[in-house]
């Protein structure tokens, strides 16, 4: 019986907190003791609530929590804001405390030797008495502040630990850490809960805060490496952002929409392919909001939706844009062809930011997704955290075979790139830059397609020209040389006879 | 009439157990002058009275009469610490007064 057992792969439970199930590869293994390990304020108490919460809401698995630390009338209120409603559980039946938290009314005196057997009675009460597949126990760091032998402390732990395995419920204790970095748990709280650990980071960087959750390890299963960035959000909880996850999927089909314009059409080889990203980079004014309008208008007039997010401009300044360049945004708005979202960058964190767009996205089902601009929302990142927002929505589009045109601004007027091409230059499939062209006392707007992967497409820097029906894409800028490096010159025809002849015409080809 | 109320909460009948049920006895015995009513509680049978009393450890020994209510944990082995614990120390240096 015993090698039966033994020799049986480890199930998984589904957690049900997003995004977690994934990086853990199905989830928690199944009747064992995980310890997750955080520093205070790293949403442990968060993740436990939630293990049960979900066990409730979507596995009908009752849960048994055994509190340590705050009491069950300040977890019931806390976690309100995420909707789980805790106390209609526990008049259900479904959920169950178990109340070990220290009361300064009960404070004891030790006279000779003891053990938890109480506090395991109490356990396997609760857990029969709801017939318990989850329980939790938050956290078992705070026991070693009642009792003076932590030796003690730690093999009545180990007591715990194994009592559960017995009861066969899916385990999760937390435990507090001292450092983001450093050994996993204190009092060596690991070291009996093997079967699996789970960290949760909160690390200040760049001044600004940054979540993490990474699995370190599960005991005789697989689950995925590394950090993960996750947030907490009212209503949600937890919620995990696998990035590069979906990467592997990606299909690069050869099937081409437009951009909205025909000329640009023709310089990417006859249109951007459909599961591509696109960065239009330039100074403030060289276009690209009316490249996004024109990319909106395009995929409406294809018979397609587009969702346009709007971090620089309010909805009635888009609209007014729009409108002075043709293009009606209210109209494909009734018509159901655009969804407008527009965003201060400042009103929450790049995690955040990326949860919304994903669930903007599976509501809207849109064929398109226009960002203007994606620079806005790195003021708000740590250079890390905007690369993974990249990373996360890039491949979350592709995997939905969405096109998507992101608008980034260059800091200076004249050539120059931004932080953010430098971040993600290699994660778009194709680069559109805008440039000014400043000639014999005139501003001009270059345009050229820098990169297209996958096809052949112009090199020439072309001329733009904006005026009431849009852009228009005109000839090559003919003996002028240095745009891109942000200093153009006028060379003289003499001066090109001499270029034409350091490169003979077979070189050239 | 007992003067003194006692409650104490083992988990089953284990060495430790039957350790503090003695020592506890003895201790009511020379101390307490025999006026107290002991009522031992196995949370193994009834674990709803250990939840009610958020009981942690076992063996736990609750005073609850005369006020204040008192708490001692273990096996009740280290006698002075079980007459600190349940606030009986005054009485037993009275005791050892008056004679």
């Amino acid at each position: 019986m015993n090698t039966l057992v033994a020799n049986a792969p480890i199930q998984k439970v589904a957690t049900g907190i997003k995004g977690f199930d994934f990086i853990a590869e199905g989830g928690l293994p199944e009747g064992r003791t995980i310890l997750v390990g955080g520093s205070a304020g790293s949403g442990k108490t968060i993740f436990a609530s939630q293990f049960l919460a979900e066990g409730i809401r979507q596995a009908d698995q009752n849960g048994v929590f055994v509190t340590f630390e705050e009491h069950p009338a300040d977890i019931r209120r806390n976690v309100c804001t995420f909707g789980w409603d805790i106390a209609g559980w526990e008049e259900a039946g479904k959920w169950r405390f178990v109340d070990a938290a220290r009361d300064p009314a009960q404070e004891m005196q030790v006279a000779g030797d003891y053990d938890f057997g109480a506090l395991l009675a109490r356990i396997e009460h609760a857990v029969n008495t709801v017939d318990a597949k989850r329980v939790v126990l938050d956290s078992i760091g705070a026991i070693f502040g009642y009792f003076v032998d932590s030796g003690r402390v730690r093999h009545e732990l180990f007591r715990i630990a194994s009592a559960l395995r017995d009861m066969k419920v899916t385990a999760v204790l937390t435990g507090e850490r001292t450092s983001e970095y450093g050994e996993v748990a204190r009092h060596g709280l690991e070291e009996f809960v093997a079967d699996g650990v789970i960290i949760l980071r909160n690390v200040l960087e760049e001044e600004k805060r940054r979540r993490t959750i990474e699995i370190l390890k599960f005991r005789g299963t697989m689950h995925r490496k590394g950090e993960y960035p996750f947030t907490v959000l009212p209503r949600e909880g937890i919620v995990v952002i696998p990035l590069s996850a979906i990467e592997l999927k990606q299909r690069s089909g050869d099937i081409r929409v437009t951009s909205g314009n025909a000329e640009l059409d023709r310089m990417c080889g006859g249109g951007l392919f459909r599961d591509s990203v696109i960065l239009v980079s330039g100074a403030t004014g060289t276009g690209k909001t009316l490249m996004v309008t024109h990319f909106v208008d395009g995929a409406a007039a294809a018979g397609e939706r587009s969702l346009l997010l709007a971090y620089e401009e309010s909805r009635e300044q888009l609209g007014r844009n729009a409108i002075g360049w043709g293009t009606d945004f209210d109209r494909l708005e009734r018509e159901g062809k655009l969804r407008v979202v527009c965003e201060y960058p400042e009103t929450a964190g790049i995690e955040d930011h990326l949860v919304k767009i994903k669930d903007e996205i599976e509501a809207f089902k849109p064929d398109r997704v226009a960002m203007d601009s994606l620079s806005a929302l790195e003021r708000i990142s740590t250079g890390r955290g905007f690369r993974e927002f990249v990373l996360g929505l890039t491949s979350f589009i592709k995997h939905k075979e969405i096109t998507g045109l992101f608008t980034s601004t260059t800091p200076t007027l004249m050539g120059g790139s931004s932080v953010t091409e430098a971040h993600i230059s290699s994660i778009t499939d194709t680069i559109v830059l805008l440039r000014y062209v400043e000639l014999f006392g005139e501003m001009k707007r270059g345009i050229m397609v820098l990169k297209m992967r996958g096809s052949r497409h112009e090199k020439e820097i072309r001329e733009l020209v904006i005026d009431e029906q849009g852009m228009h894409i005109g000839h090559q800028f003919r003996n002028v040389a240095g745009i891109l490096a942000g200093h153009p010159t006028q060379i003289a025809v003499s001066e090109l006879e001499r270029l034409d002849e350091l490169f003979p015409s077979e070189m050239m080809r | 009439m007992s003067k003194y109320l006692l409650r104490l909460f083992i988990a089953g009948h284990t060495a430790r157990t039957e350790r503090a049920i003695a020592n506890i006895r003895r201790i009511c015995d020379q101390d307490l002058d025999h006026q107290y009513k002991l009522v031992v509680i196995d949370v193994l049978e009834r674990p709803q009275l250990a939840e009610d009393q958020k009981i942690l450890a076992t063996p736990t020994l609750i005073k609850e009469l005369p006020p204040p209510l008192r708490r001692v944990v273990g096996d009740l082995s280290d006698r002075d610490r079980v007459l600190v614990g349940l606030e009986l120390a005054i009485q037993d240096t009275q005791k050892g007064e008056t004679p």
